[in-house]
């Protein structure tokens, strides 16, 4: 039994803070997740007893440290898969991720007139390091458009990845909430001689990875959407390509030896991490996978089936041509990211309204402007789920809705 | 806390609703700037006449293009009925007093601009209880400001 009630008071925020005097509403997680007392504690309890530099000095805190940093990885390594902890790098978040492969392996690899396919409900994340590629060097971006349930046309995927090097995409879209079929696309890729790479930060939060199954090459994804602290992401790499890639920064700790003349780097993947990393982060994360698997990504991911059921709806059912929510209709293939837009009204006076009930969505574009054009909206109000919310939330999104109407005299 | 009745008064649901100077204008003679707030994606262009040079030329016709929240909608219709007919030295004034209106800093206020009235533009007023939506009243007065650059300082 996936015991919501249970999951929620382990947040402190969400049952400790209210405005006016009511708790939150917090429909916003597709943005950032909220945090569980484990990982809140994990943090203050590293910094008050184990804080030290990291592979660095040789007393014996530090190497306490170090290990405590190390388990960071090793957790992320078991939540997604990965044949091996060293292959995951740590960046500052995912879209620092995604730089890092667009510059070090697509500088490294890509020329004038290659092929990079993207999907045309990607973040910003996973365009504008491609885009400055194609500024830099001349690369030709193709984009696999949407069926007009916005799932992806594979149509003419053929045809897209031909002469293709990189079919980078997101496992599931922060406004449709769409989740392609990750796996098949991963072998398409490989089919046309393309790496494969993929965007999972919305994706790792709410259901099992499998990287390997998958049989991507890089994974990025980051740890503020999935319990953990904000300021840590993920880079997962297949070992033999992160080993043949130049480094990405340069800076401390990513050196084997450095003269006059040049330097050398060290082994994947502290070749990635230059520089001090989030170590205490790297802790808070440790903790919040170590939360998530006591719960199980499995029944977080059938929780979350369910509620984005009964989200459709009943916003379906309450709202009927007045609401225009976008993505997939069948939980199959969707997550619970629900991008709507509302009668006439503007997505910021409908989060505005929303506020005022303390419901917490997010209005605007969602860093996927040119989705929005391909949706032919400006903007939408995006409401999301995660493990500590239920059909009460969902209710109180609706009450809100009712409460736009009166004020703008609808 | 301030109550939604503080934001959407009635006359800056009047302009949303019925918004004034909304269109275009022919380019050239008008120029035509666009204003986006990234934040939230919202574009506004404003098409802009003046006749005469500098202070003392005169807005001659403005229109109003692009999509916004009510806030900045609104603000922009009155914006058009603020300037309409009026000289820039009296627009600039205006602005200076919307935006320290809006709690906008930095903004440098000439001795005479404390007898501005800013008219239905008061009705914003409450806009700066809600920080983030400062932003969607401005970015019409913003792009004005470009748009007066650009005719006042034709490129050649």
């Amino acid at each position: 039994m996936f015991d919501v009630a249970q999951i929620r008071s382990e947040f402190p925020l969400l049952t400790d803070r209210t405005i006016d005097s009511e708790r939150l509403v917090y429909l916003d997680s597709g943005n950032t997740s909220q945090k569980p007392r484990r990982v809140i504690d994990a943090m203050s309890s590293f910094m008050e007893t184990s804080y030290a530099p990291i592979n660095r000095s040789s007393y014996r805190l530090a190497g306490e440290a170090t290990e405590a940093y190390e388990a960071g990885r090793t957790a992320i390594a078991r939540l997604v898969n990965a044949p091996s902890a060293d292959e995951v790098v740590f960046t500052k978040n995912a879209s620092e991720a995604m730089n890092l492969v667009a510059m070090a392996w697509g500088r490294a690899n890509l020329a004038t007139g290659d092929v990079v396919v993207l999907t045309e409900m990607e973040h910003h994340a996973n365009i504008v390091p491609w885009q400055m590629l194609a500024q830099e060097r001349g690369i030709e971006i193709r984009w696999i458009g949407l069926t007009p349930d916005g799932q992806l046309d594979l149509s003419n995927l053929d045809e897209l990845l031909d002469r293709a090097k990189v079919l980078s995409f997101t496992a599931m879209s922060n406004v449709l909430g769409t989740i392609p079929p990750t796996k098949k696309l991963c072998a398409a890729a490989h089919a046309a001689g393309a790496l494969a790479i993929v965007d999972a930060c919305q994706f790792v939060p709410h259901n099992v990875t499998d990287v390997q199954d998958w049989n991507a090459d890089f994974v990025a994804f980051s740890s503020h959407k999935m319990c953990g602290p904000s300021g840590i992401g993920m880079l997962w790499g297949k070992m033999e390509i992160l080993d043949a890639m130049p480094p990405f920064m340069g800076g401390g700790n990513m050196i084997d030896t450095v003269t006059f003349d040049g330097f050398t780097t060290a082994p994947v993947p502290a070749k990635f991490e230059p520089g001090t990393p989030a170590i205490t982060e790297a802790v808070g994360l440790a903790a919040a996978v170590e939360f998530l698997e006591d719960i199980g990504m499995a029944n977080i991911r059938q929780h979350e089936m369910a509620l984005t059921r009964y989200a459709l709806d009943t916003l379906n059912h309450r709202f009927g041509d007045d609401i225009t929510i976008y993505g997939p209709d069948n939980v199959e293939v969707r997550g619970g990211v629900f991008s709507f837009t509302f009668r006439d009204l503007h997505p910021h006076d409908v989060s505005q309204v929303l506020d005022e009930k303390n419901v917490c969505v997010r209005a605007g574009h969602h860093c996927a402007k040119p989705l929005m054009k391909t949706l032919g909206v400006n903007a939408t109000t995006r409401a999301s789920v995660y493990l500590y919310n239920d059909e009460s939330d969902i209710d109180a999104l609706a009450d809100g809705l009712d409460g736009a109407t009166d004020i703008f005299g609808l | 806390m301030p109550g939604l009745e503080d934001l959407y008064r009635e006359i800056i649901l009047d302009h949303y609703r019925t918004p004034r100077n909304r269109g275009e204008l022919e380019t050239p003679p008008a120029v035509k700037i666009d204003g986006h707030n990234p934040l939230c994606g919202d574009e506004i262009t404003v098409y802009l006449t003046v006749d005469g040079t500098g202070d003392d030329a005169v807005v001659t016709d403005i229109k109003i293009g692009g999509q916004g929240c009510s806030i900045s909608q609104s603000s922009a219709s009155m914006m058009t009925k603020a300037v309409m007919g009026k000289p820039v030295s009296e627009i600039n004034a205006v602005m200076r007093r919307f935006k320290t209106m809006m709690g906008i800093d930095g903004i440098e206020m000439a001795d005479a601009d404390s007898e501005v009235d800013l008219g239905e533009l008061e009705a914003l007023q409450g806009v700066v209880k809600f920080p983030v939506r400062i932003k969607c009243a401005v970015l019409s007065w913003n792009t004005l400001s470009n748009a007066l650059d650009a005719a006042l300082n034709p490129v050649e």
